[in-house]
């Protein structure tokens, strides 16, 4: 891309926002619509700064979650789609339960996970409900990634009398790694959005993540807070997205396609 | 039939069944010499992709038997496989390595640290002509150059016998004709053995000491031609009017394997 595309690529939506903004601030400020229906961005921005300090432990919390959550999701993921590659009957005995615990909604299982775990250890349960939110498209991903890897590479290991375990770390994994990245970029999502619907489900104050202060400053009709933590909420996903992106190019950006730039 | 003195292999009434009922091979004779350059020449389809995948040891026989007269049969140890050098029909190289890391590949699976097989590593590049490409990765390669890098990596462990699955067929002619030269330099070199598959008539008189003519449903050879030119064979010899008695020699074998596809 040249440099007047970047220069576009930044300043377009910026521009887009801006006037969004701007229209925004407008409409409120003619019609003089109350705060607690629709606060003007910029009172938005100033209860961002006071109220900065007061939801950072939020935040700090909703992240920790967030990031164990999708940790234990990489791990567990890769690991089971391992399973899987190395015996047929273990994913067919297993394959089904993983899709089952996916297209359950995880609104669902939250109250009951809540009661099992979360009078001990309200963090554990969104651990636990965040994990099998982003678990998923973990598993998924590998084991197709896995399954991918060249057959003649394979049958080429094979002759040279490869173990099972070089073939799964030097042909199998690498093989898949595109697909796990690719994978981690929607896992990454979804483990904010699960740690976010448990807080929700969880409610009555035993969380204190950024999505309770949503509900909490809603009770109170405290709406500029509540846009504050929703801007916090979204620039965290936005941010887990792009260094996902990131890790992406880094890992990719010599051999596979997807990250290579088209030379014309 | 022509035999090399010394047989490094012998194929005796090996028949194969794939699992989807399909015979692809039926009563296949062959005996393979030592440091023979035996070209496997056939149509697609006939069951030459089979005999060379069997003689890897990377499928089980159906029938008949497959010996290695002195030695251990490849399969029986890992050691022993280790002893087969195999070029498939892509490069089939791993896009996430260097063309030095595809090349160290076979070592590495036996343990050989990467320190101990550079310099091995790097004599096989040059010898392949590929030494300023080390660090290169596949996609950024060229289609010779991968097929380079492949036949580097399985001569990287200095097979007794290199397999050849139609190595060339993908590249342009003036690459296969260079890569023909290539491989004749490095082959002559060395004492090892070649079963080189391929469909082109012209390809298999260039290359080989001695042509196989297999047939289709279910494969087996049907005429067993030496060519007696000396080597090393260049441009000149393909003009040569004995390379094109030869051709039609082994096109007619090719026809007639073709029309009368056995009993």
């Amino acid at each position: 891309m040249n440099g007047l595309g970047v220069a576009l690529r930044i300043t377009l939506p910026l521009a887009v926002g801006a006037l969004f903004l701007g229209l925004w601030e407008l409409l409120v400020w003619h019609y003089q619509i109350p705060r607690f229906v629709l606060p003007a961005p910029s009172l938005i921005g100033r209860s961002l700064v006071d109220d900065f300090w007061s939801l950072l432990p939020s935040l700090l919390l909703t992240l920790k979650i967030t990031l164990m959550a999708f940790a234990l999701a990489v791990l567990g993921g890769v690991a089971m789609a391992i399973l899987f590659s190395q015996s047929r009957l273990v994913e067919l005995a297993l394959f089904p339960y993983a899709v089952i615990l996916q297209v359950t909604p995880v609104v669902s299982i939250a109250p009951l996970v809540i009661i099992w775990v979360g009078f001990d250890n309200v963090e554990l349960a969104l651990l636990i409900l965040a994990w099998i939110v982003a678990f998923f498209p973990i598993v998924a991903s590998t084991t197709l990634g896995l399954r991918s890897a060249d057959h003649n590479l394979l049958s080429l290991f094979d002759l040279y009398g490869a173990t099972r375990w070089q073939i799964v770390t030097q042909l199998q994994l690498p093989a898949a790694l595109p697909y796990l990245l690719s994978g981690m970029r929607i896992s990454g999502g979804l483990a904010l959005i699960g740690a976010v619907v448990a807080e929700f489900v969880a409610g009555s104050g035993a969380a204190t993540g950024l999505a309770w202060r949503i509900i909490e400053s809603g009770n109170r009709l405290n709406i500029p807070r509540m846009f504050a933590a929703l801007l916090l909420l979204s620039a965290m996903g936005i941010v887990i997205f792009l260094l996902l992106r990131g890790l992406e190019h880094l890992l990719l950006r010599r051999w596979h396609e997807s990250a290579v730039s088209r030379e014309l | 039939m022509t035999m090399a003195a010394e047989p490094l292999i012998r194929l005796a009434g090996v028949g194969k069944v794939y699992g989807n009922g399909t015979l692809a091979l039926n009563g296949f004779e062959l005996t393979v010499g030592r440091a023979e350059f035996l070209c496997l020449l056939g149509a697609s389809g006939c069951g030459k992709t089979t005999v060379l995948r069997l003689i890897a040891g990377l499928g089980s026989v159906s029938q008949g038997r497959i010996d290695w007269p002195d030695g251990a049969a490849p399969g029986t140890a890992p050691a022993g496989r280790a002893d087969i050098g195999f070029v498939f029909q892509e490069p089939t190289l791993m896009p996430w390595a260097s063309a030095f890391d595809n090349v160290y590949l076979p070592l590495k699976l036996r343990g050989i640290s990467r320190a101990a097989a550079r310099e091995r590593v790097e004599a096989m590049l040059e010898r392949v002509g590929l030494a300023p490409f080390a660090n290169v990765y596949p996609r950024e390669l060229s289609g010779g150059m991968k097929m380079r890098v492949s036949i580097a990596r399985a001569l990287i462990t200095e097979p007794s016998l290199l397999l050849m699955d139609e190595p060339f067929a993908a590249l342009d002619e003036i690459t296969r004709g260079r890569l023909n030269d290539d491989l004749l330099g490095l082959w002559r070199g060395k004492g090892w053995t070649v079963l080189f598959v391929t469909h082109s008539v012209y390809e298999s008189v260039y290359l080989a000491t001695r042509i196989a003519v297999m047939c289709p449903r279910p494969g087996r050879i049907v005429a067993d031609l030496p060519i007696e030119a000396p080597y090393p064979r260049r441009e000149a010899f393909r003009t040569s009017t004995r390379y094109n008695d030869y051709c039609r020699q082994v096109s007619a074998a090719l026809h007639r394997a073709m029309g009368e596809p056995g009993p």
